[in-house]
């Protein structure tokens, strides 16, 4: 497979702040990248490098193999689908999608044919005439995608296109969008802080905090096999644990919670410097009254706090006996537990396979996740 | 109850609509409609006034009336566009290129000259620029002129003059559209392969087109209608048509020429005004917002 684009160790820095810490990645032709990072972690600032308004203090990036250094945004083969979608007011549809085009010199009869293809594309055939005032904000973003997409660029970047859109037109364009890709088969690079978005679109997602890269992975191992504690609680939900690790007669691993339970864990890790880790259980992998006993999965008495009722996201609210931490259990969709009441006495248990644990870094990551 | 509250905004519209149409009926219609009736009014050889064409009759008959009319609105034309060429970049540098902090410090920069009166800042260019003046004194000081030159009373310097009392009425409304641009849209249109010139001619103009058509009207208006700045910085030979006016009025008395002459000024201005809007496309209602 040919690289689309290679960033190799790109950093940026503003006067003393470091918003791009040495990060390197490559996008294989035809792909959906996605860069996922709660706001502030510096994706935007990585997007703009690629599309070649901020030059990298350090590092290269390469299109096609060629150093896009000192090329400036209206020469590169990369377009970009801004945040506020950045229409022209001032033009109807045809003469949006048409203006790249224009610029680059072609001739108008084949303008006339890419823009009416690309159109018919994204749905909006005989929108060619309508001001950009009188569209819907679906519509609006296809004419920004399709802008973009006449085109023809080596890769695409999207800097949150759907962020301002409401929720069920969001996850409609998401779909949208996945199947766009695959039709025109551009390589997309998309940056979000909506994990749902990078995980159901792409192929790989790269997760950024800090300006650095915790992780890049395909969105299952992102969400099954964490790099990291970041990753752990940025990614999905997770309940997380301070717990203090320690070893067995047989040499199992364990870790006890301040409250003193101790549940089992089927992973080895370095406990040579500092003993205190975070532990971290999605909750469907919580199984409410399990079957198995004591010696397969974690168990735990518990007392329902209160029932977060979401249709299929359903959720219930659990703290153990004798505690305070509230732990979040995902509820089968079986209706099994429609009956369940506040103040319910449960079991609760997992698998030791089911938990990550990594070095307690004492302070939260990001202020949004509690 | 519900009458009463019909009848309270009644009262609210008179209060406020009184003050307004006494000001508009009292002082702009009625004297031009006495204007208007002056200047179909001429007096024969025997000393007896009635209606008569004489008055427009003399302006075409008479060279240095329509060359002065016609100087006049070229040159207003002229100096609009002077005014534009430089509002442009100047609001773009103010809105878009300095830092928020220091747009404020630009704003009042460009406003504390217009806390000085008219007159006052002409004073200050006579000084500047006079044959005696301080530009004179440090070019022959640093031999660039062998003896001073006199810069005031060309065309010129009448042309300066008109720019730099106008600019302020150009550059406000065009910030104000201006800063409403989102910075995204250029760097789309930059993103999209456009070059610097093309996203001036192609994005910032016409998104600019309202304020630009306002400043334009404002601007052409002033020039046209002003009196200070041709007579003190344009000598004797740069005639304006103001000029003419009061001539007529103040010096020959003769308020039906006079008067004919004004009509003819309001009639090239809303003349102009209304072509260019019809040719840049844009609605009055839009552009006076």
């Amino acid at each position: 497979m040919q690289i689309a684009l290679s960033v190799q160790n790109v950093t940026k820095k503003f006067g003393d702040f470091i918003a791009v810490d040495s990060v390197s990645f490559d996008v294989e032709d035809g792909k959906f990248f996605s860069i996922l990072g709660p706001s502030g972690s510096g994706k935007t600032t990585l997007l703009r490098m690629i599309a070649g308004f901020y030059e990298p203090s350090s590092g290269s990036i390469k299109i096609r193999e060629k150093d896009m250094a000192g090329v400036g945004p209206n020469k590169r083969p990369v377009n970009l689908v801004f945040q506020s979608l950045a229409l022209f007011p001032m033009m109807n549809v045809f003469e949006n999608v048409s203006f790249g085009l224009k610029r680059r010199g072609e001739k108008s009869g084949d303008v006339k044919k890419k823009v009416e293809s690309m159109l018919e594309r994204v749905g909006l055939i005989d929108f060619g005439n309508r001001k950009i005032n009188q569209l819907s904000g679906g519509q609006k973003q296809r004419v920004a995608i399709a802008r973009c997409l006449v085109m023809d660029p080596t890769v695409l970047l999207l800097d949150e296109p759907l962020g301002a859109l409401d929720f069920k037109l969001r996850e409609n364009m998401k779909v949208e969008l996945k199947k766009l890709q695959a039709k025109v088969g551009t390589t997309f690079v998309y940056i979000t802080h909506d994990q749902s978005e990078a995980m159901v679109m792409s192929d790989h997602v790269a997760v950024l905090n800090a300006g650095r890269f915790e992780q890049i992975d395909t969105p299952q191992n992102l969400y099954n096999k964490p790099a990291s504690a970041f990753v752990a609680q940025f990614v999905g939900d997770n309940n997380k644990f301070h717990v203090k690790l320690g070893t067995d007669r047989h040499g199992v691993f364990y870790a006890t919670t301040d409250e003193g339970q101790s549940f089992k864990l089927d992973k080895s890790y370095d406990l040579t410097r500092d003993n205190s880790f975070e532990m971290y259980v999605r909750p469907e992998a919580i199984i409410i009254n399990p079957k198995e006993d004591k010696d397969s999965v974690n168990l735990l008495n518990v007392e329902v706090k209160s029932i977060l009722f979401d249709g299929g996201n359903s959720r219930i609210l659990i703290v153990p006996e004798g505690s305070n931490k509230e732990i979040i259990v995902s509820l089968p969709q079986n209706r099994k537990y429609d009956t369940l009441k506040v103040k319910d006495r449960l079991k609760i248990g997992w698998y030791p396979s089911a938990v990550v644990c990594f070095k307690g870094t004492g302070k939260r990551i990001y202020e949004e996740i509690s | 109850m519900k009458k009463s509250h019909k009848f309270g905004i009644r009262w609210g519209f008179i209060i406020f609509f009184t003050p307004v149409f006494l000001w508009l009926f009292m002082l702009i219609i009625l004297p031009h409609l006495e204007l208007l009736r002056m200047s179909f009014i001429g007096t024969d050889y025997y000393g007896k006034s009635g209606f008569t064409l004489e008055n427009y009759g003399g302006f075409f008959k008479e060279p240095v009336y329509w060359l002065t009319y016609v100087r006049t609105t070229l040159y207003s034309i002229l100096v609009t566009f002077i005014v534009l060429i430089i509002a442009l970049p100047v609001s773009f540098y103010v809105t878009k290129i300095v830092k928020v902090k220091f747009q404020g410090f630009l704003m009042v920069l460009l406003l504390v000259p217009f806390w000085v009166s008219e007159l006052i800042r002409i004073y200050g260019w006579i000084i500047i620029l006079r044959e005696s003046g301080v530009l004179n004194y440090f070019l022959t000081r640093a031999h660039i002129l062998k003896q001073p030159l006199e810069m005031l009373y060309h065309d010129a310097t009448m042309i300066l003059g008109l720019v730099y009392t106008t600019m302020l009425f150009m550059i406000v409304p065009i910030i104000g559209v201006m800063e409403s641009l989102d910075d995204s849209i250029i760097e789309a249109a930059l993103d999209l392969g456009a070059s610097k010139l093309t996203i001036w001619r192609k994005i910032i103009i016409p998104y600019c087109m309202p304020g630009i058509m306002s400043g334009s009207i404002i601007v052409f208006m002033l020039v046209l209608g002003s009196y200070l700045t041709p007579k003190l910085m344009g000598g004797k030979n740069a005639l304006w048509f103001t000029e003419q006016i009061y001539n007529q009025i103040i010096i020959y008395f003769n308020w039906n020429q006079g008067s004919a002459f004004g009509f003819l000024l309001l009639f090239i201005s809303s003349l102009i005004i209304l072509a260019a809007l019809k040719i840049t496309g844009q609605k009055f209602s839009q552009v006076i917002r």
